[in-house]
């Protein structure tokens, strides 16, 4: 067993993207109308993280995922049924606020301090797995900020595949400027990957996993620690939706030719 | 008193700057010049900084040497650390590159500062207000803090790319000490060039949807011939590719798919939001997550058999309800035809 890894995802919940979001104003900030019953799911480029992390700890016996999720314990709750369905994992649920305008440095504090605090935890077996980027803030801040708070210094964002070697080395691809992947090979654990796609489909929902997964999901979430984030002096001036509704010219009636020719125009007025 | 440092790398060349840094380059100048601030520009580079920099009217800090020629995170974070303490920095404005983007909140911790990224604009009548978008694109906020130093990372095509005369640029060095290297920058991998798709200085995203892989009017399913047409096009055209989740999905669930297309091609919630003057959807159908992805792309036109789908309802300037397979056809031979 010489790959055992303790692979540690940081995922939050977010609305699911096929909702109409609106902003308001609320006494802690800016919030989203009907935030709490808004449908949510797991903040999907974290949720490619936690399928790479169970493919990479199923093919590394010994190894084990926790799955770090902060947000409102009942939100929490919703998401992580169907979410148990997937792999296997142990839940680390701390129950906060939720939503994109809380500040990441503060989120990356409670973050890392749980994590720290991890029982059974080997920081030189760590791989801190997480979304690049959050469908939340979208800032892909957070990873690294816990990333150097517990003191990791190699560091890969944009990850679309991690291949591990023998000797405990693994070669990294990191999305870089025009399609391309720059490869990198990181002499071992401990390291930081914020995932983009991976080469992962969705698992299928497979109920035994689900079982076995909330014998200790049930419990973390009734011990949930409370957290609360600081603002850290950020402040919002505005917030709004976009307000560009285009006038959509529909055309229904015009030949093949005619659509070209017209496209043709267009494509080559520059 | 405000002091401002645009940090940035050069490219792989060494010396060269991105578009991006020479974007970030004028932002740190006009907002120096708005705030009365003292203006210094920090790159971290493998050769000496380029000549553009002499009229900048900046401080020139620089961290040099063959370990800077990697974008790795270690020797990036180390660097970008030394540069900014060099330079006594309140603000700190950088590219969203890919190399800034894996270290600058790293930077940010070590300094005990705070960081923003995605910035769209920087305002402000005293002060400095930053624009960014939140929940992927679909709302915008504008923000400001007390905390120093402030770091904030500017999204390409948001400023003018500085230019000036190159001349002999005046570089401080700045001493690194560099902690051990763990990791090793082994190359690059990309798509063989004609296979090269993503373009993101091209004037037109093309972008294809689930639709050409699907079961057409004559009950067929025509992806071959889907993938000449789209390759066609990109061949006369040099627009840049993108597609939908639903397209680049196809190949983990056993569809037919097209084979030159990959998650770096999606659009959207999931996938990336390019900068184009122009875009031309084609067989998808415009939903909110995809059209997400669409937010910087500035004329917008579609062709979708669906009369109802999302591009007819404010997503889109013109809709032509066709089929894409006799229309790109065209298109692309008259195209050609114009290039002679
Ligand atoms: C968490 C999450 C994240 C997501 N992220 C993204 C994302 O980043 N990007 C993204 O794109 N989607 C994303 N989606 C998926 C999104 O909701 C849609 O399912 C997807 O965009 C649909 O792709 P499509 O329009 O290509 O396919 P379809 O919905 O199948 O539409 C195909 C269209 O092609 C048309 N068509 C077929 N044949 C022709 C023809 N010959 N000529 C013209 N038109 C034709 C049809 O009329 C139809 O309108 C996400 C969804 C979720 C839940």
């Amino acid at each position: 067993m010489a790959n055992v890894l303790h692979i540690v995802v940081c995922a939050g919940i977010v609305p699911d993207p096929l909702q109409t979001l609106e902003p308001v104003t609320t006494p802690a900030g800016p919030g989203l109308k009907n935030e709490m019953v808004l449908p949510a799911v797991l903040d999907p480029w974290a949720a490619c993280a936690l399928y790479e992390a169970a493919h990479l700890a199923a093919g590394n016996p010994g190894s084990k995922v926790w799955l770090v999720s902060l947000g409102p314990k009942a939100k929490l709750q919703q998401v992580m049924m169907t979410v148990a369905q997937k792999v296997n994992f142990e839940l680390v649920p701390i129950d906060g606020p939720i939503g994109g305008f809380t500040d990441a440095h503060a989120t990356a504090a409670v973050l890392a301090e749980t994590i720290a605090a991890l029982p059974g935890l080997e920081r030189d077996r760590l791989l801190l797995f997480g979304g690049w980027e959050s469908a939340t803030r979208g800032s892909g801040v957070t990873l690294q900020l816990v990333g150097e708070r517990l003191g990791i210094t190699d560091q890969f964002q944009g990850v679309d595949q991690i291949a591990l070697r023998d000797d405990g080395s693994f070669e990294v691809l990191e999305r870089v400027e025009g399609g391309k992947h720059q490869a990198s090979v990181c002499g071992g654990t401990p390291a930081v990957l914020g995932w983009a796609t991976g080469n992962l489909a969705e698992p299928r929902n497979n109920p035994q996993v689900g079982m076995a997964n909330m014998r200790t999901m049930m419990p973390a979430l009734q011990k949930a620690k409370p957290a609360t984030l600081a603002a850290n002096g950020l402040r919002y001036a505005s917030v709004s939706l976009p307000k560009q509704q285009r006038t959509t010219r529909v055309v229904k009636d015009m030949t093949a030719d005619a659509i070209a020719s017209e496209l043709a125009e267009w494509i080559g007025a520059e | 008193m405000e002091s401002i440092l645009v940090l940035t790398h050069a490219e792989e060349s060494g010396t060269e700057l991105s578009k991006g840094s020479l974007e970030a380059v004028t932002a740190g100048k006009e907002l120096a010049a708005r705030l009365g601030a003292s203006f210094t520009i920090g790159i971290v580079a493998a050769h000496a900084p380029a000549g553009v920099l002499a009229s900048a009217g900046a401080r020139v800090l620089a961290v040099q040497g063959e370990a800077f020629a990697q974008a790795r995170y270690a020797s990036d974070a180390a660097a970008c650390e030394a540069l900014c303490r060099a330079a006594n920095a309140s603000i700190v404005l950088a590219p969203s590159s890919s190399r800034m983007a894996r270290v600058a909140a790293g930077v940010a911790h070590r300094l005990g500062g705070v960081i923003d990224t995605h910035i769209t604009s920087l305002g402000g009548s005293e002060g400095v207000e930053a624009t960014r978008w939140f929940y992927r694109q679909r709302m915008e906020g504008v923000i400001s803090r007390d905390a120093r130093p402030w770091f904030l990372l500017l999204d390409a095509g948001t400023h003018a790319a500085f230019s000036g005369p190159a001349g002999e640029v005046h570089v401080e060095q700045v001493a690194v000490e560099l902690p051990t290297q763990r990791t090793i920058v082994s190359g690059f991998r990309e798509p063989p060039q004609d296979a090269q798709t993503i373009r993101p200085d091209a004037r037109l995203l093309f972008v294809a949807g689930a639709g050409w892989t699907k079961k057409q009017p004559d009950g067929e399913i025509h992806a071959a011939r889907a993938g000449e047409l789209i390759l066609g096009f990109l061949r006369v055209t040099g627009a840049s590719l993108g597609s939908s989740k639903s397209l680049v999905d196809q190949g983990s669930e056993n569809q037919p798919v097209l084979p030159f297309l990959t998650h770096m091609n999606q659009v959207g919630q999931t996938g990336s939001t390019p900068r184009h003057p122009k875009g031309l959807s084609t067989c998808c159908h415009g939903e909110e997550p995809h059209v997400v992805g669409w937010r910087f792309i500035g004329e917008r036109r579609a062709i979708s058999l669906d009369p109802n789908c999302g591009w007819t309802r404010g997503k889109a300037d013109v809709v032509y309800i066709a089929d894409a397979f006799e229309v790109m056809a065209r298109v692309t031979e008259l195209l050609a035809a114009r290039k002679g």
